[in-house]
């Protein structure tokens, strides 16, 4: 299992290797990685239709209670095979679609990492884990997003979609620690024991919120639905894999997963079903104003997300069984029509509505693929989005408050969006082939297999529901709801109301389609709308944030060294004398001072007839001369206080100091005074205060018991458990080894960046010169 | 800067320095000393080098970059730390040979990771010290 997770980072990390390999026409063999994992999570299948969920444990890090726990019940296994499943089309797909692009190994690395944090995120029981995947997931897709880096529009939607995302992960974060803390385990399992607990809980009201921005940053809820449709800039396998079927679903996976814990409470179902609800009617209003094909699909997408968003918040058994066929249906003929999409775009080289149009002519699979998605999104019978629509006017119907108005928003939202189906998936096809699309031909069967497999199975589990209703459904609805009731997927219902509404619905979107025409006015009167959009202010917010970013670097890291130092040491001397002069009960303790040595006088003589060289000499040579001699002289000091290793270390540091100052002193020009007493006036009393702060805190640590426990444990131990007489070594190399390794990393980063700054500096002078 | 006597001594002190901070790193599990103070010694020999001779052929002395040296370091030091993990020990965990070896003594892990500390800090003083001098 965790190989199986973890596939997707390996495989990953071994792509660049095989680089040329992968671009050529072998690049399909990466297909069979989702093919296997998809095969792989079939097998568990029969156990979890007989409700045994299973939990596998790995330990990570179990001193903290993070450990890669992975839970296989319905849902979780429900979005592992859709994530595969898709995946492994999509994957196929792109051999296809993105041929001879010059970064395709690349690509399917990030591919391969997408899908191995989504795995990682829906299998997760450790909710620290979940929030690590959920995270990575955020990345590889910013990477898949800014795939075309040449790009501006697309390296832009990248970063907003990073940020907005990002901004989830944080709340995410938030949302865990608390629920982690109140419930006293970071398994999600164990948190549905205390699930009354969190829910009587005064911070309740702040997790449910914190939840909330994440879930609806990742699945493009209003307001922070903004970032989808500019994602819409990805290569087509990316929308179909990331922005159709599986990341756009991880804010749904985390509403349906924390149903059991957190839900069923009034503030909980009310803000899911306003934000669902305005979302899905908001997005499903604009999306039939959209020209481009993937825009019009962006906006569905986002409405088909209320709606989960929306059913999640009816909270019902009847809604969430409604969601849960609905996440099916959704995926499966939304990534058809994004594939449809991407062939379009492919061989007719436009995504413009307006000018496609007769293309079944040459295109016959891919027309028929995009029939079938149209009928399954319309909810035409017999589709398996006729059974999810009826499903989801069965819940809409049967809600004890305002169940009228629900209905009708929902039923406007679905004639909405059955306008766009036609518009994506028969349009194009429809009607005379203008003589500019004669020459397009087929592609490769890698292109158009998948979405007629993907079409077609929207049919077949329309036509045979009970296929996936005990083994996959419902166990998927159990994890949801533990108390769900047994229930029976069927086509046809008889004649009744929700029929009634279906037929209104089908009859309303081809009207609309027949009937409206987007025009010009329109167009004037949505711009109106777009200035206060939340993307707007969005937008504008960051704008905003860039300029007081500029105005602030410049006011306090302007270039000069010396303001530099003068206001992180100003900043200091202020924060300790506040603490010190306030919080601290002043007093020296001079009895602890040891007696002055002769040999210590006359280091200390030296030393400080040295400061006020430094200070007072006209040369800069002799100045750096006279630091040094501070430096040994510290040097001395540490040697009197048996401080060896400090002495040694300290003695070569100062050589090398001095050289370097010698080097970069060299060919500076003399020493002139360019400062005005004023100035200097300022600098030596900062400078005064600062060594005042610092001399009154060292007589203070005095008065401080030393913590003996930590200095007896390395003294007793250096030698028995890291067989070193050398205490400091030992601490260094064993004790706090990873600090050390921290340490010269950090100095590998800082000679990096000065090598990066003067070299950046020479090649400026080259090119000018 | 190129006197004679400084450029005569100066071939003496390179490999005598070298040697005292090989020196200094092996003693370190002991007696006062460790990687850190190896590796500045070690690059104080050769700046001094570099004074002397100039930066150019310092270079060629040393063969590889001293940007070189920083990576290979980090990865001993790394490598150091997880080779306790290949064997299902926690990371860092010391292990140690069973018999000392002739003149360097009892050598375990924590002396790889010195060892890439060293390199480190060479790598790091050098680059520094090169890129400065010239830049100047």
């Amino acid at each position: 299992m965790l190989l199986a997770v973890l596939s997707g980072f390996i495989v990953a990390s071994f792509v660049p290797f095989a680089g040329k390999f992968l671009r050529g026409k072998w690049s399909f063999v990466l297909t069979l990685l989702p093919l296997i994992l998809f095969i792989y999570f079939l097998s568990y299948l029969p156990a979890v239709s007989g409700n045994g969920t299973q939990l596998l444990s790995f330990n990570w890090v179990p001193s903290m209670g993070i450990n890669f726990n992975f839970l296989v019940d319905g849902l979780s296994l429900l979005f592992a095979l859709m994530i595969t499943g898709i995946g492994t089309l999509v994957f196929l797909y792109t051999s296809a679609y993105m041929k001879g692009d010059a970064y395709l190994d690349r690509f399917y690395g990030y591919l391969c990492l997408f899908m191995g944090a989504m795995l990682g995120m829906v299998l997760s029981d450790n909710i620290f884990t979940l929030f690590v995947f959920w995270e990575l997931t955020s990345i590889s897709s910013f990477f898949l997003i800014g795939y075309n880096n040449e790009n501006k529009e697309s390296r832009k939607s990248a970063l907003i979609s990073l940020a907005v995302t990002g901004l989830g992960g944080f709340f995410l974060m938030a949302a865990f620690a608390l629920m982690g803390y109140i419930a006293g385990t970071y398994s999600i399992s164990e948190m549905m024991g205390s699930a009354a607990v969190l829910k009587e809980h005064g911070l309740y009201l702040l997790i449910v919120i914190f939840l909330f921005i994440a879930a609806f940053s990742k699945s493009a809820q209003y307001p922070l639905h903004f970032w989808l449709p500019g994602a819409m800039k990805a290569p087509t396998p990316v929308s179909t894999y990331l922005h159709s079927a599986t990341m756009v679903k991880a804010g749904i996976y985390l509403l349906a997963r924390f149903t059991p814990v957190l839900g069923h409470v009034a503030v909980w179902n009310n803000t899911l079903m306003i934000v669902g609800g305005f979302t899905m009617l908001y997005a499903a209003f604009h999306s039939i104003f959209k020209k481009d094909l993937k825009e019009i699909l962006a906006y569905s997408t986002i409405s088909a997300l209320g709606m989960l968003v929306f059913l999640l918040g009816l909270g019902t058994s009847e809604a969430l069984l409604a969601a849960t066929v609905f996440i099916i249906t959704h995926a499966l003929y939304k990534a058809t029509l994004f594939l449809v999409t991407g062939i379009i775009d492919h061989e007719a080289g436009t995504r413009e509505i307006a000018a496609l149009s007769g293309l079944r002519k040459v295109l016959l699979p891919v027309a028929l693929a995009g029939l079938l998605a149209m009928l399954s999104n319309s909810g035409i019978p017999p589709s398996f989005g006729f059974v999810g629509k009826d499903l989801i006017y069965e819940s809409t119907l049967g809600s004890e408050i305002g169940a009228a108005a629900l209905t009708a928003v929902t039923v406007f939202t679905n004639i909405l969006l059955l306008y766009a189906s036609i518009l994506v998936g028969v349009k194009p096809f429809a009607g005379p082939l203008p003589d500019a699309f004669s020459k397009v031909h087929l592609p490769d069967w890698r292109m158009w297999v998948p979405p007629l497999l993907l079409g077609s199975a929207g049919l077949i589990l329309g036509l045979f529901p009970g296929v996936i209703e005990g083994s996959l459904i419902s166990p998927a609805l159990l994890s949801i709801d533990p108390s769900a009731p047994l229930f029976h997927l069927q086509l046809w219902h008889g004649f009744n109301t929700i029929l009634g509404l279906s037929a209104v619905t089908i009859f309303g979107g081809i009207l609309l389609y027949f009937f409206f025409k987007p025009s010009l006015r329109h167009d004037t009167w949505l711009e109106k709308l777009y200035k206060s959009s939340p993307k707007q202010v969005a937008l504008q917010f960051s704008q905003h944030f860039r300029n007081f970013a500029a105005v602030w670097t410049r006011l306090i890291q302007n270039g000069y060294l010396r303001i530099y130092v003068l206001i992180i040491i100003s900043f200091l001397t202020t924060l300790l004398a506040y603490k010190s002069f306030t919080q601290v009960v002043f007093y020296v303790d001079l009895s602890q001072i040891s007696p002055l040595t002769s040999a210590e006088l006359v280091v200390m003589t030296i030393l400080i007839a040295a400061v006020i060289y430094v200070v007072y000499t006209p040369s800069r040579l002799s100045a750096v001369a006279a630091m040094g001699v501070i430096g040994y002289c510290i040097c001395l000091i540490f040697v009197f206080y048996s401080a060896p290793d400090l002495a040694m270390t300290q003695f070569a540091i100062d050589t090398l100091t001095v050289i370097l100052f010698i080097l970069v002193l060299y060919r500076l020009p003399k020493y002139i005074t360019y400062a005005s007493w004023l100035i200097r006036l300022r600098d030596g009393l900062i400078s005064l205060f600062f060594g005042a702060l610092i001399t009154i805190l060292a007589l203070e640590v005095l008065n401080e018991p030393t913590q003996k426990v930590t200095t007896q444990f390395y003294a007793a131990n250096a030698y028995t458990l890291a067989k070193g007489k050398n205490v400091v070594n030992v601490i260094l190399v064993d004790f706090r080894g990873i600090d050390t390794l921290i340490e010269i990393t950090v100095l590998t980063i800082s000679a990096l960046g000065v090598f990066a700054l003067l070299k950046l500096q020479l090649n400026k002078y080259d090119q000018e010169l | 800067m190129k006197q004679l006597i400084f450029k005569t001594a100066t071939n003496f002190l390179l490999p005598l320095l070298l040697l005292f901070s090989i020196f200094i790193l092996l003693r370190g599990h002991y007696l006062p000393g460790g990687g850190f103070l190896g590796g500045i010694i070690a690059s104080i020999a050769f700046v001094l080098h570099a004074f002397a001779f100039g930066l150019r052929n310092t270079r060629r002395l040393l063969r590889v970059s001293p940007m070189v040296l920083m990576p290979v370091g980090l990865a001993l030091a790394v490598f150091s730390a997880i080779l306790p993990f290949l064997q299902g020990l926690p990371i860092m965990t010391g292990l140690w040979l069973s018999d000392p070896l002739p003149v360097i003594g009892l050598v375990g892990s924590a002396l790889l990771f010195d060892l890439g500390v060293y390199i480190v800090v060479l790598g790091v003083a050098l680059t520094i010290i090169f890129t400065i001098s010239e830049s100047v």
